[in-house]
């Protein structure tokens, strides 16, 4: 309906040239950050100082070397493996307690409901102090689990996933209560699937939000084999005694991948972030 | 024959289970992670356990970030290391919380530490009592950089002797292009770097005057010779323009990318230096002034024997102590580390004051201080603040000096155990 | 409300006695009642001792003096009067609130101007909008090293580089007490941007059109409509990006840390926001009471802040 509107309205007026003009040379601007990040991952340490943007002898060299000594790839690995767990464990747990929430009647629902909201108000900051206590007394400094363990489960998501499930028509639970499905089936076999652009959008967000994660990590891990990618990357830029080459190398590493994910997975994700914000 | 196996085996089993009960004392050794380290640390436990076949070491080792945390908690929880590596500035904290024994003065002579070592070791004792011995130390030096001060018309093999050939240096290195704008500095400026150590234990000392008083305890540089010594190093950017804090982000960075003439650096950036290939690079004492007052700044890692070390185990400590703060094991660590000796007899051999990187370094060590820290990162922060002040928002030297002086007394006491 | 929770409460007392077909109804319940605290089990114990305890104990820690080395011992308030005398809080405090104040306003007008426009133009829309977006999609701390880099002085830094092609004077950005707080604003409002004009853009479709017909149809100009129908009707957008972006730039963290390694919170904690004093505090300091307590009072500010603007906002309805 809008759509049809602002296309009878949208004739093309100089205006809207001069709109478009501004837009995408503003759009120029926000992505040239990434831009010379790349290019200079590209040139050697005597042509940094070379504003070009397409380097003259590009060159893989810094991605050979910052490759080679192995920290970068482990240090992806490491990234990777607790931004997977974590966002599993979220989609699971949270769509689960949402759910829950969302479609059973019982004694402390609304209680619970509050309780777990309320941890919103709570930041992460406030908490890092008790975890490092707690996980050094519980030997989880320095592991996986001491940098995953706050994350399994958030307040948003199950916020996010009950309000969805809140949609999902309490006939189909019926129908599938009298088919025989036990509860567990039923969430997972008919509820979970009428929720999908949800769970995406929760899955999106998760796996962005450890991906990129750098306070935690950074208390809760000592040992380099341990970092993750940001908090590797800030180690290895103080040690690399500031040769920008090396380090926009490692910063394009850091990177690449989201930006990649985002090209192959546009539409899903800009729909995900629009469904988490107005929802969420 | 199956048997025969099998009984020879629980012979064997049980005799070596004999032995160990009868005769072999474990101690732990705990020192943080760092590649050379841990390696040199195996190669000192392999001869010690060969000299001393009834003592077997346990090396241990932890991030250094966690370091000081796990030490404190195995403290609490009641097991931990018996022989223990610390930085000397944490000694204070490690003796209030009864995490270190005195040194026996039966195995360690005070004597004896006094004269064998270098005076810098002063730093681990405690009213009567030493706590600790380091194995090799770490000092100062003025790195140059050949290429540059052959391109400015000086002569590469003699580098600059006192301060006022240091700043003369540096102005002929230094190059700006034509708005100004620093292309080459004469010699960095970074008070977040090793300057601050410099400023404190060196440039003050050579005004005149003292950093502290009392074991370091209070503040003596809100003095004339503390405020000369700070105008020296910020007149060197404001007048002299050799150089601009923050110039190509740090200084050993500007050093490392051939675009400074000059940086005071430790031993410790030897490691990283060793890779430039663009150039070639010496190392000189630190500047003496024009009356020929040198000074430095050595640090070091100290190995203390725990408090909880008690009979065998205190006995067996007493030995790999005092093998790992021998000549034959600095030898060794020296070789593998590239850490100074801190036995003088050790560090000042013929082959050591000949090789030009170390011989700087080593002479350093005869007239260098050791600053008591109590919290080495905020006074850092003070010495950087202080400076910045003068700088960027044009305070007075003297104002300065004397907010420093003031905020740094406080993070003194506020530390105090 | 009070309605579910008798209803909750109802279907919530087990039945006693199976057997019965009354009784069957009841093990009905019954069954569906394990199967919901078996779904609510482990996320129960998670949210209490990972969340809950954890907050409270943070409270308790406020009024020891826990420094690793010694047992914590209650000292009550002082750490708090400690950090209300300490003029560097009240530095940290400043800057933290100069981050909010400013970058909040300036983030989403900057950002509802280009959602505005772009939500009008049809040709590349979405590599436009990928353009805006993909910030949004890097992390912090990498790209806090690109644009310590792009701030750099000369003959390195790319920004001063191309202002001295414009005859433009060379500028000092984060070695400045004056600049480099913004410096670091800037980037911070670079990584959010894309985020906020998606949420914008959303906002605005979800307006519906013969909203705008029948403004037309009265004869409201462009700018009338926007003041009229699209601003007021935009407010549940607004409120909900106000209070995100308000609370990421109260907890500015990564781009400081990383843009300031040499000297944190540098030149002169003239950048230093609260969570990297906390950080400082707890985990260089080790005086783990006194981090603490800083870390209750961001707490108290967060708390404050978010309710206080949901409160205005709603206000003015």
């Amino acid at each position: 309906m809008s759509e049809a509107t602002r296309l009878s309205h949208g004739k093309v007026r100089p205006g809207l040239i001069v709109t478009w003009t501004v837009l995408f040379i503003g759009g120029l601007i926000m992505v040239s950050p990434l831009a010379f990040m790349f290019s200079t991952s590209l040139k050697t340490a005597d042509q940094i100082y070379d504003l070009r943007l397409i380097p003259a002898a590009p060159t893989l060299a810094n991605y050979i070397a910052v490759l080679a000594d192995g920290r970068f790839m482990r240090w992806f690995f490491n990234s990777t493996l607790i931004a997977v767990i974590v966002t599993v464990s979220n989609c699971f747990f949270d769509s689960l307690v949402g759910y829950t929430l969302a479609k059973f009647e019982f004694r402390g629902r609304y209680f619970i409901f509050l309780a777990i909201l309320s941890t919103l108000m709570i930041p992460t900051e406030m908490l890092v102090i008790p975890w490092y206590l707690m996980s050094s007394q519980l030997g989880w400094l320095d592991s996986y689990w001491g940098i995953m363990f706050p994350g399994m489960m958030t307040a948003f998501g199950t916020f996010l996933m009950k309000q969805f499930f809140e949609t999902v028509p309490n006939d189909f639970i019926e129908a599938a209560r009298v088919d025989g499905l036990n509860e567990f089936q039923i969430w997972w076999k008919v509820a979970l699937p009428l929720v999908t652009p949800a769970l995406s959008a929760l899955a999106i967000f998760t796996f962005l939000g450890n991906w990129t994660a750098f306070f935690w990590p950074l208390i809760v891990t000592t040992s380099k084999e341990l970092y993750t990618l940001p908090v590797g990357l800030s180690s290895f830029a103080v040690e690399q005694s500031i040769q920008w080459e090396m380090i926009m190398t490692g910063a394009a590493i850091a990177t690449l991948p989201t930006l990649l994910v985002f090209l192959v997975l546009q539409r899903y994700i800009v729909r995900g972030v629009m469904l988490a914000g107005l929802k969420g | 024959m199956r048997k025969a196996t099998l009984f020879a085996g629980l012979v064997a089993g049980f005799s070596t289970f004999a032995f160990n009960a009868a005769q072999a004392v474990e101690i732990e050794y705990w020192q943080y992670v760092f590649d050379t380290r841990v390696k040199a640390m195996d190669q000192l436990i392999t001869e010690f356990q060969k000299a001393n076949p009834g003592i077997t070491v346990k090396q241990v080792t932890f991030p250094y970030a966690d370091y000081q945390t796990r030490v404190i908690a195995a403290n609490m929880a009641g097991n931990g290391p018996d022989v223990m590596q610390l930085f000397y500035g944490w000694l204070d904290k490690f003796v209030a919380g009864g995490l270190l024994a005195p040194l026996p003065k039966d195995a360690f002579p005070h004597a004896k530490i006094e004269s064998d070592f270098f005076p810098i070791v002063k730093a681990m004792k405690r009213g009567d009592d030493y706590y600790g011995l380091p194995t090799a130390v770490r000092s100062l030096a003025l790195f140059y950089n050949k290429k540059l001060f052959t391109e400015a018309g000086l002569d590469p093999n003699s580098p600059p002797k006192t301060l006022d050939e240091y700043v003369a240096a540096a102005q002929k290195i230094a190059k700006r292009d034509a708005s100004g704008n620093l292309l080459v500095e004469g010699s960095t400026l970074d008070m977040g770097g090793q300057d601050h150590q410099w400023w404190r234990e060196v440039l003050i000392r050579q005004f005149g005057g003292v950093p502290y008083t009392d074991n370091d305890q209070k503040v003596a540089y809100n003095s004339e010779a503390g405020v000369k010594a700070l105008k020296f190093y910020t007149s060197l950017q404001l007048e002299k323009k050799i150089g601009a804090a923050g110039f190509m982000d740090e200084g050993q960075a500007a050093f490392r990318g051939g675009k400074a003439g000059m940086t005071i650096d430790g031993t410790f950036r030897l490691g990283a230096f060793k890779s430039i290939k663009d150039f070639e690079w010496g190392v000189t004492e630190l500047p003496a002034n024009a009356q020929g007052v040198r000074s430095n700044y050595a640090s070091y890692f100290a190995n203390g024997i725990s408090a909880k070390a008690k009979g065998e185990e205190l006995e067996a400590s007493k030995k790999f102590l005092a093998y790992i703060t021998s000549p034959a094991a600095m030898d060794i660590w020296l070789k593998t580390v590239g850490e100074l000796p801190a036995l003088r007899s050790a560090a000042l051999t013929e082959a050591n004051l000949k090789d030009p990187i170390y011989a700087p370094f080593l002479k350093g060590l005869e007239y260098a201080h050791t600053t008591l820290f109590m919290d080495e990162q905020a006074q850092r922060q003070n010495a950087i603040d202080m400076t910045n002040r003068v700088l960027l928002q044009g305070q007075s030297v003297e104002d300065s000096i004397k907010q420093a002086a003031a905020a740094e007394q406080e993070i003194i006491d506020a530390a105090k155990p | 409300m009070a309605a579910i929770e008798q209803q909750g409460a109802a279907s919530g007392r087990p039945g006693g006695s199976p057997g019965t077909s009354f009784g069957d109804r009841f093990s009905m319940r019954t069954r569906r009642l394990v199967w919901v605290w078996s779904f609510l089990a482990l996320p129960i114990l998670f949210y209490a001792i990972i969340r809950f305890y954890p907050t409270f104990q943070a409270f308790y820690l406020s009024f020891t003096n826990w420094d690793l080395l010694r047992p914590a011992k209650f000292i009550g308030f002082a750490n708090y009067i400690k950090l209300f005398k300490d003029p560097q809080f009240w530095k940290v405090f400043k800057n933290t609130f100069t981050y909010l104040i400013v970058g909040t306003p300036i983030s989403l007008v900057v950002a509802f101007t280009i959602a505005f426009f772009l939500d009008r133009v049809r040709f590349m829309h979405s590599f436009i909008r990928a353009l805006y977006f993909l910030p949004f999609l890097t992390t912090a701390a990498a790209m806090a090293w690109v644009w310590r880099w792009f701030y750099q002085p000369p003959p390195i830094g790319i920004i001063n580089d191309v202002f001295g092609m414009l005859g433009i004077p060379q500028q000092p950005f984060i070695r400045s007490t004056d600049q480099a707080l913004f410096s670091i604003m800037v980037t911070a409002i670079w990584a959010g941007l894309g985020f906020q004009i998606i949420i914008f853009m959303a906002g605005l479709r979800a307006i519906p059109g013969t909203f705008y017909e029948a403004a037309r149809i009265d004869g409201l100009g462009e700018w009338a409509i926007l003041r009229k129908i699209t601003l007021p009707l935009l407010k549940p957008t607004t409120v909900f990006l106000v209070v995100f972006s308000s609370i990421g730039f109260l907890r500015i963290f990564d781009q400081v840390y990383n843009m300031t390694t040499n000297d944190p919170g540098g030149p002169l904690g003239s950048t230093k926001p609260l969570v990297l004093m906390i950080y400082q505090t707890a985990f260089n300091s080790y005086a783990m009471g006194y981090a603490a307590a800083q870390t209750v009072v961001l707490f108290t500010i967060l708390l404050i802040v978010s309710l206080l603007q949901l409160w205005i906002l709603r206000e003015k309805k």
